[in-house]
């Protein structure tokens, strides 16, 4: 149960922890056990689910996977631990994962009074709706006196009820922990329409038993950044998460891909050489091998290549760019010189 | 003499009572300290790693809704307010589902004892499947039999006038509020205590004279009557809210959900089993020649039930009685799993809110231990009250 484990992460808050843990820094105690304890979703398609085969799969899993790479040169030096939306904050607090990618909207709580750092957005989403075409609803405004399923232990209970009271309309939500019992609540019609993350309601619709039969409807209601976090107090390690992520992205903006990568080591491009080691530097400032960025880029790819691989329009998702795309199509994604 | 004195002066490590006290001392401050250890490492981490902490947040507004609600609520409430909501959510579910167990734990027990073949196998079956299987599978399975078995509502059943069943709950109309019922509840109050004061005089009257009173019906009156007669004095009002489908639900009438439904449903089942296995226990325990006594003086079988046998089983059936009650209770915790909103689902959504995990789960404790000892501590008191007297 759920909340048995989080009795035993606020325990372990008070009680494992000697004072002055995290002086000792993240990337010298990962190197120490050879892995990265990572906190991902326990099951979203498209950002983190094991596959048939029981392999982590997804642009979160990935992000992560690009942190190994980042750390000890290979992707497969993570210890995944599975945490509700509910435990993952704790679990980060206590130190029982070294980071948290696990679809987290950044918020100022969150960075303030929770006592963490978000890397940089490795996905902009949004809450929106997801309903059964046959209510013959078309906008999010005629909701009123709806039942709402939600995921409890988000930003998006508050984000749905801040809606309806600011449009003057009643909902009454079911509030269920865990996404698949939730998931099936709805499609069995105990609600009239589920809320979340756009992204997560595609992921959703993608496992109904008739997707078509269900729409999103046109309002999205929030802005849910979507990043990586680590905990206040160890600034390297925020360091290399964050330009784990902006690696992601650079390497798009320069128009590297993982089946380039090695051609692109000849490149005369003073910026790619930089960004690949070539001239070296970065690296060594960052307190990582010089290659960590080629590594990252040849074994997980660029953003893009993360994107279309796991939630794009190829996929069962079938979620196009749009925030997401690069800043130089029309995107939010942009990420500062590695120089 | 000086072999008496070196006797008394002995170190105390060898005088018993004294070794007793140092043991508690030495005990006591060990616990103290390590109290001291977890409360001022946990600060010291919070600190460090810039974690409020404090019981502030409770005045903040909570901004999230709630389902179902027995005072009201609204998302521009407060965190306390949203919290006792989640209190009073447990406690009505914990209050209905104990009276509901306890009267068919006891109906089991005793049919598990009948002399009847069919009734005594029906209730060894119902004992055995409900006793073995986990109660949080029940509980799935009653929450998806209520969602997957009713139909939507615009297809609502409509069993009798102003009843619908669908899977929104079950929607019955309840009178419109008046002043009147007010008085009607105060007159059933009223009501009770008669009752009371008629026992009492009742058996004092028996015990003086030897003639029996029949306090069955006249309570039975006294309670309806009461009442009935503050309704009439009241104006007779008869309006009632009747639930009409409006837009996606129904508005108006008495909603019960499916979650809190299944939540009771699960745990009356599943504790009333051994709460049924307890009563057996207890009758089984009072020999058979009390039994045979008390009908060789005359006695019809129901009075050697309610005169002989009760009072000593039950002596025996209310420890594990009150020990069932706790169970209850605190599995009604698993609510989260079918989204009824009780108290562990608010805390939690005001954790994660808030990021105040250790204020959270602190009040959890509490409020748990709250429910567990407030039990308690009626059942022991009846417990003493039918404990046998030895003269």
């Amino acid at each position: 149960m759920n909340f048995k484990k989080l009795c035993v992460l606020v325990l372990a808050l008070a009680l494992v922890i000697p004072a002055g843990f995290v002086a000792a820094g993240t990337l010298d105690d990962v190197k120490a056990k050879g892995y990265i304890s990572v906190g991902v979703n326990e099951s979203l398609f498209g950002f983190s689910k094991p596959d048939e085969k029981g392999e982590w799969r997804g642009l979160d899993v990935d992000t992560a996977r690009a942190i190994s790479v980042a750390v000890f040169g290979v992707p497969d030096k993570l210890k995944f631990v599975p945490l509700t939306a509910k435990t993952r904050f704790t679990a980060l607090q206590s130190g029982e994962i070294d980071v948290l990618t696990r679809n987290c909207t950044q918020t100022l709580t969150r960075e303030t009074a929770l006592g963490l750092n978000f890397a940089h957005v490795n996905y902009y989403d949004g809450q929106g709706f997801l309903i059964p075409k046959k209510l013959g609803v078309k906008s999010a405004k005629e909701l009123d006196g709806a039942t709402v399923c939600v995921l409890p232990g988000t930003t998006t209970e508050l984000n749905v009820a801040d809606y309806f009271r600011s449009h003057g309309m009643k909902m009454k939500p079911v509030v269920i922990e865990s996404t698949p019992e939730l998931a099936k609540a709805f499609f069995a019609g105990r609600c009239d329409v589920l809320t979340s993350d756009a992204s997560q309601l595609a992921s959703t619709r993608s496992v109904a038993p008739n997707p078509g039969e269900y729409t999103i409807l046109p309002e999205i209601i929030s802005k849910e950044p979507l990043a990586p976090a680590v905990r206040h107090g160890d600034d390297q390690w925020y360091d290399i998460v964050n330009f784990t992520v902006l690696a992601l992205i650079d390497a798009e903006e320069l128009g590297i891909t993982s089946q380039n990568v090695d051609q692109m080591l000849n490149s005369k491009d003073p910026r790619i050489q930089r960004f690949l080691g070539a001239s070296p530097g970065n690296g060594e400032a960052i307190g990582l091998d010089e290659k960590w960025a080629y590594n990252i880029v040849k074994q997980i790819g660029n953003y893009g290549e993360v994107f279309e691989r796991n939630v794009g329009p190829k996929t069962p998702l079938g979620i196009e760019r749009g925030l997401n795309a690069l800043w130089t199509n029309g995107g939010l994604m942009y990420s500062p010189p590695f120089k | 003499m000086e072999t008496v004195t070196q006797h008394s002066k002995a170190a105390i490590w060898y005088d018993p009572r004294k070794r007793s006290i140092i043991y508690q001392v030495v005990i006591l401050l060990l616990v103290g300290l390590l109290g001291y250890y977890l409360v001022s490492n946990t600060t010291a981490n919070l600190k460090r790693q810039s974690i409020a902490t404090g019981f502030g947040f409770l005045q903040k507004e909570a901004s999230f809704e709630i389902g179902e609600s027995l005072i009201s609520y609204s998302a521009a409430d407060r965190y306390a307010r949203a919290l006792v909501v989640g209190f009073l959510n447990t406690l009505l579910v914990s209050f209905i589902g104990i009276i509901l167990t306890v009267i068919l734990g006891v109906f089991m027990g005793i049919a598990r004892l009948s002399t009847n073949w069919l009734v005594s196998r029906l209730a060894a079956i119902y004992i055995e499947v409900f006793q073995d299987i986990p109660i949080l599978l029940q509980l799935f399975f009653w929450y998806a039999f209520f969602y997957e078995m009713l139909p939507s509502p615009r297809q609502a059943m409509n069993p009798l006038g102003g009843v619908f069943l669908c899977n929104r709950g079950l929607v019955f109309a309840v009178p419109e509020f008046h002043p009147a019922h007010l008085y009607m509840g105060l007159a059933f109050l009223a009501g009770c205590l008669g009752v009371y004061f008629l026992r009492r005089w009742a058996r004092k009257r028996q015990a003086r004279t030897g003639l029996t009173f029949p306090v069955f019906s006249v309570s039975a009156a006294m309670l309806v009557l009461l009442p009935l007669l503050a309704w009439v004095a009241g104006g007779m009002p008869t309006a009632m809210s009747v639930p009409e489908l409006k837009g996606f639900n129904f508005q108006g009438g008495l909603n019960v959900s499916p979650e809190f439904s299944a939540l009771l449903l699960g745990l009356v089942l599943y504790t009333a089993a051994f709460v049924a296995e307890a009563v057996r226990a207890g009758i089984q325990s009072v020999s058979k020649g009390q039994r045979e006594a008390a009908m060789s003086i005359g006695l019809r079988p129901n009075r050697v039930l309610q005169l002989v046998i009760l009072p000593q089983a039950l002596r025996v059936i209310i420890p594990p009685l009150t020990s069932q009650m706790l169970n209850l209770t605190k599995n009604s915790s698993l609510a989260v799993a079918i989204g009824y909103p009780d108290f562990v689902s608010v805390a939690g959504t005001t954790i994660n809110q808030t990021g105040q995990a250790i204020e959270g789960v602190a009040m959890i404790m509490l409020v748990y231990l709250f429910f567990s000892l407030s039990t308690s501590a009626i059942m022991n008191w009846y417990n003493k009250k039918i404990a046998l007297v030895e003269r």
